[in-house]
């Protein structure tokens, strides 16, 4: 028995090409396929998130009741919230992990290559479980993404449904993230040490660190709601002795940890690109890696700045304003650093780095809209706004969804052996700046003036500055279509890419040829 | 062939579990929602998942087993492997943290603030008038009616006699390994798997006990609640676990594992001991303090 499947294996190592046909796809081991199955998920989930967003920017480009009842308002918000973090975002940031930690650390693939596939293939069937939610009677999950009792759970046959699909979406993430760690900690060539690993492989191997730390306690909170609902449990009924906001505790000590799993791939991406356009190493490596570390650390102990105005005792308030504040500093060793990487660099600005210097200046302004509403006392004006609103889309959508576009033109080449249309690429890049910032500055104004969050109609003196960010919307949503056109036409042509693709590029993936072989690294590199 | 796979990181070619488990977990949870949702048809998708899980874990371990006493993993392979593992019972710990916080929260915090606590003073007399914190309790409303708490001094006293010898069973049955005296390992490792089915068995006794006679279920408040949700996951994983053993038992009688390559009875040790600290936790805090 062992000795066929060895002479199976064996015929295998001399035929380097993938099977064809469909089933390659739904059975591979391989990481560059299954990085790129989590990159095409992340893809259309971006364009089914998206237009449920623009669902609900069409609902709120004038006041009244336009397009849709206030219930299926509802559930939108909460659905593109859903597939946004969990199907779009993080799904991205485990294909560029899938496609690019092996070939960055000098391995054949990932550590464990069938739970890698796991991995992946879960999420199409929790995703198709979650939306299948908007059909059923009694419609979607419409209580907001957190979930908080006692409205979640006066929904209508979904509730089960969403919990479920939140299970797998949590399986699927913690299999990935033990994979990622022990890939790191496992499979460097000889030389890799910690200290020489790539940022985005730093950042990863937190990330990881945080997944398998916050995943769990989102499934142990669920699971509550569940119990609650069906089976008489008291979690989070004052009745019998429990407490609603302890289901929000439990959220956000998951939720907070989230914000930074889905932001420091983003910086590491950002670590990787603004070098090699600036012809200068990284400045303050050692810095950046501990700024990381530190950033999650701190990520544990803040998250009930998110319940400020819940009631909570004035030490806790305290507490968590003042650690909040902490997180500046490693986010600022961040930010200057990729400034002094730029500092006196032969700076060119190929899309790529457009959209890694876009990210520098609007993560930014994420950043400090941060900084305001960790202020306990300023918060309780603008908790629930629309000013949270934007600073949540600000360093989600300009930060890391830009981080993630910049990857994508980065390594598109190594990954098709073909260069993108620089020139679509750059119009995509100021078509996004521009409608993102249409789309979503405005959102600091109306939240300022106490326009609430989550509602589909809302005072005549909101008007102008709503109308304003649905057009922003409409034009971000479409000049995404550029995106996929010029992913398309990376695919199937163009100008050969070299090995090297850039100019000065730093890293064993630009050693290998473009597009990259089916495997890669058989026999470990020597790193000096 | 043997030196050449020794010397290269094993790589699977193509694997239909993973596809299986996806369709099995989807078909299983639809099940049960369907069910949650008061349709008894739930019950056919939820068996249909549940086969496929089981069958899908039988093919996918019956792999990797013999491709490991097929010799094709080599020492990386194994530290993979262990990694793995270590990090995927981490995972677990944050699982049962979060069931322990609510468990500490109702006592420390929202309890005494339904009592009227410092600051507190009036949810308690505007909102529940009369109701005074005191552990164990059902909440202000006295949800599921008067119960009777599970004392430590019983049957959990002897179930944590239970679970620390049988990691010390467990133990024996390791060094064993180690020394190759495998009649040793089967005997103890017997003998670790048995004191965990006894422990479950116990359990369940336990259980009816509490449903027929202290009138304490699920129901009753939130000592029901993080008394059956601790102990209840906790005795999931010892089944688990207990399953587990009795396969690496069935193993070692096939005459897998060599004194010095054994991954899969050490993992199995790694969880069996995990189970068993969370149980010293769920002694001292849900059945003794």
């Amino acid at each position: 028995m062992s000795a066929t499947t060895h002479a199976h294996d064996h015929s295998h190592d001399h035929d380097h090409g993938p099977p064809k046909g469909l089933m390659r796809w739904v059975t591979t081991t391989n990481h560059k396929d299954i990085g790129t199955l989590y990159l095409l998920f992340a893809l259309v989930m971006l364009f089914v998130g998206g237009g449920m967003a623009l669902v609900i920017r069409a609902e709120l480009f004038e006041p009244g009741i336009q397009f849709v009842n206030p219930d299926f308002f509802n559930q939108m918000t909460t659905i593109h919230a859903l597939i946004m973090v969990f199907g779009m975002i993080m799904p991205a940031f485990a294909g560029f992990a899938n496609w690019m930690i092996p070939m960055m650390i000098g391995s054949p693939d990932m550590a464990l290559p069938r739970l890698n596939n796991w991995s992946f293939w879960l999420l199409p069937f929790a995703g198709t479980m979650l939306l299948a939610t908007i059909f059923m009677p009694g419609g979607g999950p419409a209580a907001g993404w957190t979930l908080y009792p006692p409205l979640s759970l006066q929904g209508g046959n979904s509730f089960p449904f969403t919990i479920f699909s939140i299970h797998l979406l949590g399986v699927s993430s913690i299999m990935a993230s033990i994979n990622i760690i022990v890939t790191i900690m496992n499979m460097r060539a000889p030389g890799m040490t910690l200290m020489k690993m790539p940022l985005f492989v730093w950042t990863w191997l937190i990330t990881a660190y945080l997944l398998i730390g916050a995943m769990p306690v989102l499934a142990g909170g669920v699971t509550m709601l569940l119990t609650d609902q069906f089976f008489g449990t008291s979690f989070f009924l004052a009745a019998g002795g429990g407490d609603p906001v302890l289901f929000q505790h439990i959220f956000w000590f998951f939720g907070h940890p989230e914000v930074y799993i889905i932001i420091l791939p983003a910086f590491g991406i950002i670590s990787q690109i603004i070098p090699t356009f600036s012809r200068k190493p990284l400045f303050g490596y050692d810095s950046m890696v501990y700024a990381t570390a530190s950033i999650g650390f701190l990520s544990y102990i803040v998250w009930a700045h998110h319940m400020f105005t819940v009631g909570m005792p004035l030490a806790g308030e305290m507490f968590f304003m003042l650690s909040t504040m902490l997180i500046a500093i490693p986010t600022g060793v961040k930010i200057f650093n990729w400034l002094s990487t730029m500092w006196q660099g032969s700076l060119t600005f190929e899309t790529p780095m457009l959209f890694a210097v876009g990210f520098l200046f609007m993560f930014s302004i994420g950043g400090f809209t941060g900084l305001m509403m960790a202020v306990a006392p300023v918060d309780f004006q603008y908790h629930d706004t629309y000013f949270i609103v934007a600073h949540f889309h600000y360093v989600l959508v300009p930060g890391a969804l830009f981080a993630a576009l910049g990857g994508a033109y980065y390594w598109l080449p190594k990954w098709t052996g073909h260069m993108y249309d620089e020139t679509l690429g750059k119009w995509h890049f100021w078509l996004s700046t521009i409608f993102v910032n249409l789309l979503f500055f405005p959102q600091h104004f109306l939240g300022l003036a106490g326009m609430p969050r989550r509602i589909p109609d809302y005072a005549t003196q909101f008007a102008d500055w709503n109308m304003w960010s649905s057009i922003g919307g409409f034009g971000f949503g479409l000049s995404q279509l550029l995106f996929v056109w010029v992913v398309i036409k990376c695919a199937r042509g163009g100008a050969r890419a070299t090995d090297k693709v850039w100019d000065q590029p730093n890293g064993l993936e630009w050693t290998v040829p473009s597009p990259a072989p089916y495997h890669t690294f058989e026999r470990a590199p020597e790193v000096r | 062939m043997a030196a050449h796979a020794q010397d290269k990181y094993y790589l699977p070619h193509g694997t239909n579990w993973p596809i299986l488990g996806s369709i099995a977990l989807f078909t299983l949870f639809i099940g049960v929602s369907v069910l949650l949702n008061g349709s008894s048809t739930g019950q056919w998708p939820l068996l249909a998942g549940l086969l496929l899980l089981v069958y899908m874990m039988f093919r996918w371990f019956g792999q990797v087993i013999g491709e490991s006493e097929g010799g094709q993993y080599n020492l990386q392979v194994d530290r993979s492997f262990r990694m793995g593992m270590g990090w995927f019972i981490f995972s677990e710990v944050m699982f049962f943290a979060v069931f322990f916080s609510a468990l500490f929260y109702a006592r420390q915090l929202s309890l005494p603030w339904l009592g009227g606590q410092g600051a507190d003073v009036w949810t308690n007399l505007l909102i529940w008038p009369g109701f005074e914190n005191e552990w164990p309790s059902n909440g202000p409303a006295n949800v599921g009616g008067d119960f009777e708490s599970m004392p430590a001094w019983g049957i959990p006293a002897l179930n944590t006699a239970i679970l620390l010898s049988s990691g010390v069973t467990l133990t024996i049955a390791h060094h064993a390994l180690k020394a190759n005296r495998r009649g040793q390992v089967a005997l103890w490792l017997a003998a670790t798997f048995l004191l965990g089915f006894l422990f479950i068995g116990l359990q369940a006794y336990e259980y009816a006990h509490a449903f027929t006679e202290l009138n304490l279920t699920l129901r009753s408040g939130i000592y029901g609640t993080t008394f059956f949700m601790l102990t209840g996951f906790h005795g999931l994983h010892v089944t688990i676990g207990a399953i587990m053993l009795t396969v690496i038992w069935l193993r070692v009688l096939r005459g897998h594992f060599t004194p010095d390559r054994h991954f899969a009875f050490e993992g199995v040790a790694w969880y069996w001991h995990f189970v068993d600290v969370v149980w010293l936790g769920l002694f001292i805090f849900v059945y003794w303090l």
